[in-house]
């Protein structure tokens, strides 16, 4: 077959390109380019959120819900709306949990927004202090999960999250909840709720990596985290979180 | 609109996690450490008074306490697994310590305990009957049938001393689970490091009424006359112990009222509306004021003996109604209202499900079925030699 | 000092009952233990591997890409350069890793409700974000009658 020196050119310009923004990516993302296997101790997770980005459209819950196979009823994720009104205690609603979006909000006058919650990956977890046999668990690379092999479904981690993240599945009879997609964030892909946030007002952060976009952050913006007062070192940071939050 | 919630709940908060039978573990672990404890005040504080109930209250701590582990295997999503409580205990979790508390209380202090005291009854039995039964007895023996006076008087001792480390292996067999709801910081209407003593006040209340009813009741179904002096003391230990109990509840109360965080608010809201029934009325009011009226009125006043077993069984029922609804107001009051402080849900008891009522009655009636089986088997009644005569020692 | 053993020799029995149901469990705790545990922490390490090797649902961004060049410049063009396939046409995991992913076509999204869900006008939405009452904007049309979605600019 003759290749022309151009299609050579562009062909193999092409490839060049391709392969530096996948690395690129990689870098940013803090992945194992392909090919490297995956060390834990490289990483430490958390996620950060954008208040003033999130519009409510529940496209991350939907995504969850698809990705994890989440029993209907029962949320890994979910998206609150607020509404806020002068002296009062916030209007806060969730809608099956923001499955199918909100319906519109009704009033115009007040201070409103969304804020999508999770399982915040706490460093000083309660819920894995109390579990009585050790199914639940910090990884080395800071993501809690359940040995869904392992949980005697006695739900004591249930009561002990302050943030509500917790579910017993009814099919399994074992605790569940957010798994910050180990089974994609292993191989270099992003959250199943960060890949389909149409906004990006959910990224998935890795602390270890020192090109993540994530320490920029932190130090340019105010951020807070849920409940600060449980000190449970929550990973999830949010930006331009209001005050009358729970 | 979620059929029962009201306000804001986060999505998985609607569902209770820990239902009617979480409320019968601490109920009944309760009453073992009650009972025991009363025994114990025979046995190592010499009130010579409460004698007669001694074997009683000990044949009750182990009728309940053979049933306390059933309501957490119903409760548990896998109940085949929880044998890991023993292979791999998480010590940083309070629960995980349960297996090794129970264990060690069932053999260590009661079995233990009631061997040694009823010895000599079981070599007496084991080498007077015959067929099935002299098996049972003679298996009890453990194989020694050495009860000379110097033989008992070292079982006495040893009992004594099995007492002695069964007090504080009681209060940890129930303490620990004050303190399991205690201990979550996540959850403001349990944590409170009153806790486990409010917990131990409230099942020592539950365990000495317990003993004093099955007394009353025991005595009537053999036709024999009630030791009024026994009965009175332990009617006046019931009564202290159930101030001590009734000044660490209120306590509690005064304080959130006055220090009204931010949890308060919803608490006083869920208390006023879901709790009022189960807390106003029947833990305190009929549960706790009117007996401790009762007993009260009977520490003060010489009523006659009839009027006064009246007293003591209406105080004494009143007692364990109030106790458990406590139970209730804890375990259940504590899942009724969302960690956003926005909104309330509700509890309704299923009837034949694995959770549900039935179970739950099923388990408080069968230790009332194994305390007969063991009255049958370790009388707790001697019977004089030679004439028969049943005596209430 | 004989005399005490023979009065309190019957104490053994109970201690041995004791220790050996304790030697029991000692030797068939070893044995039910599962395998490595405690190696990184108070749990079973065989949990990990489980967790990651659960399947995939979604397929990611770059999958896509590598094959729909053209609808992945488009995008990069307009407003929607930073939505992901998947959350329009759902997950396609089993259409980008099969064999022949013409035999997991996706289906064509719903655009009558797929757009307003991110687009209709309200109030708890940032201000900033491009959003309008549908019913006045487009009279009841399609969106798609007149933006293309994977470059929706007019």
């Amino acid at each position: 077959m003759d290749i022309s020196r151009r299609e050579l050119f562009v062909t193999g310009g092409k490839l060049l390109i391709l392969a530096s923004v996948g690395a690129t990516f990689a870098e940013i993302t803090g992945a194992a380019p392909p090919g490297e296997p995956y060390r834990m101790a490289d990483h430490w997770w958390g996620m950060l959120i954008d208040i003033d980005k999130c519009i409510g459209c529940g496209s991350c819950v939907r995504a969850c819900a698809n990705e994890n196979h989440v029993p209907a009823g029962f949320f890994r994720t979910w998206v609150e709306r607020y509404q806020v009104e002068e002296g009062r205690q916030p209007h806060v609603d969730s809608p099956n949990g923001a499955m199918d979006g909100f319906p519109p909000t009704a009033r115009t006058d007040l201070k409103s927004f969304f804020v999508p919650k999770l399982c915040n990956q706490c460093a000083d977890s309660p819920c894995v202090q109390v579990c009585p046999v050790g199914a639940t668990f910090v990884s080395p690379d800071g993501v809690v999960l359940v040995d869904e092999s392992y949980c005697l479904g006695c739900r004591y981690c249930i009561q002990a999250c302050p943030y509500g993240c917790r579910y017993l599945h009814p099919a399994k009879n074992t605790v569940d909840k957010c798994t910050l997609c180990y089974h994609r964030i292993t191989q270099g892909l992003t959250t199943a709720c960060c890949e389909n946030c149409p906004t990006g007002a959910r990224q998935l952060v890795d602390f270890k990596n020192p090109r993540d976009p994530v320490h920029e952050f932190l130090r340019k913006n105010k951020v807070q985290v849920l409940k600060p007062y449980m000190a449970t070192e929550a990973k999830v940071y949010y930006k331009d979180l209001d005050g009358s939050v729970r | 609109m979620i059929p029962g919630v009201e306000g804001f709940m986060y999505p998985n908060e609607v569902e209770l996690q820990w239902s009617l039978l979480i409320v019968l573990y601490p109920y009944i672990t309760g009453l073992v450490a009650g009972a025991f404890i009363l025994a114990s005040l025979e046995r190592v504080f010499k009130v010579d008074a409460v004698r007669p109930t001694y074997r009683l209250a000990l044949l009750t701590a182990l009728a309940f306490l053979l049933v306390a582990p059933l309501p957490l295997q119903l409760h548990l999503g896998h109940p085949e697994r929880s044998m890991e409580m023993y292979l791999t205990p998480h010590t940083s979790s309070a629960m995980a310590m349960f297996g090794f508390v129970y264990l060690w209380y069932l053999t260590v202090v009661l079995l233990l305990e009631i061997w040694l005291e009823y010895r000599a009854d079981i070599v007496r039995m084991a080498q007077t009957t015959t067929g099935f039964t002299r098996v049972v007895y003679r298996t009890l023996t453990l194989g020694s049938e050495n009860v000379s006076p110097r033989a008992r008087i070292i079982d006495d001792k040893v009992g004594y001393t099995v007492t002695v480390i069964g007090i504080p292996s009681a209060f940890l067999l129930h303490g620990y689970v004050g303190f399991i709801f205690g201990s979550v910081k996540a959850n403001p209407w349990w944590s409170t490091p009153l806790m486990p003593i409010v917990f131990l006040f409230s099942a020592m209340v539950s365990g000495i009424a317990a003993v004093m009813l099955l007394y009353m009741a025991s005595m009537k179904v053999r036709k024999t006359p009630i030791d009024m002096r026994c009965l009175d003391t332990v009617a006046k230990y019931l009564f202290y112990t159930f101030v001590i109990d009734f000044s660490l509840e209120m306590l509690d109360l005064v304080h959130r009222t006055y220090e009204a965080d931010e949890s308060f608010r919803s608490l006083d809201f869920m208390v006023h509306t879901r709790l009022w029934f189960s807390q106003v009325i029947l833990q305190i009011m009929l549960g706790t004021l009117v007996p401790l009226a009762l007993l009260a009125a009977t520490q003060l006043h010489k009523f006659a003996e009839d009027r006064r077993r009246a007293m003591y069984l209406a105080s004494g029922l009143l007692t364990m109604i109030g106790i458990f609804a406590m139970r209730w107001n804890v375990v259940i009051g504590g899942q009724l209202f969302s960690k956003s402080f926005l909104g309330y849900t509700s509890y309704k008891v299923q009837f034949a499900t694995r959770e549900g009522l039935l179970p739950a009655i099923a388990l408080m009636l069968l230790p009332f079925a194994i305390f007969v089986a063991l009255v049958k088997l370790l009388p707790p009644w001697e019977e004089k030699r030679g004439t028969g005569e049943a005596t209430g020692d | 000092m004989r005399q005490l053993f023979r009065d309190s020799g019957h104490l053994i029995r109970p201690a041995v009952v004791l220790l050996a149901a304790l030697g029991v469990f000692l030797v068939v705790r070893t044995a039910l233990i599962p395998k490595a545990f405690g190696k990184y922490g108070h749990f079973s390490p065989a949990a990990l591997d489980v967790i990651r090797q659960r399947p995939l649902v979604y397929a990611g961004q770059e999958a896509c890409v590598l094959c729909h060049e053209g609808e992945g410049k488009e995008r990069a063009a307009g407003k929607h350069a930073h939505v992901a396939c998947e959350a329009c046409h759902g997950p396609q995991a089993a259409h980008a890793n099969a064999d022949d992913p013409a035999a997991h076509k996706p289906a064509l999204p719903d655009v009558a409700n797929l757009c307003r869900r991110c687009h209709e006008r309200d109030a708890a939405k940032p201000a900033g974000f491009p959003q309008v009452a549908t019913v006045e904007h487009s009279g009841g049309m399609l969106c798609n009658a007149c933006h293309q979605p994977h470059n929706p600019h007019l």
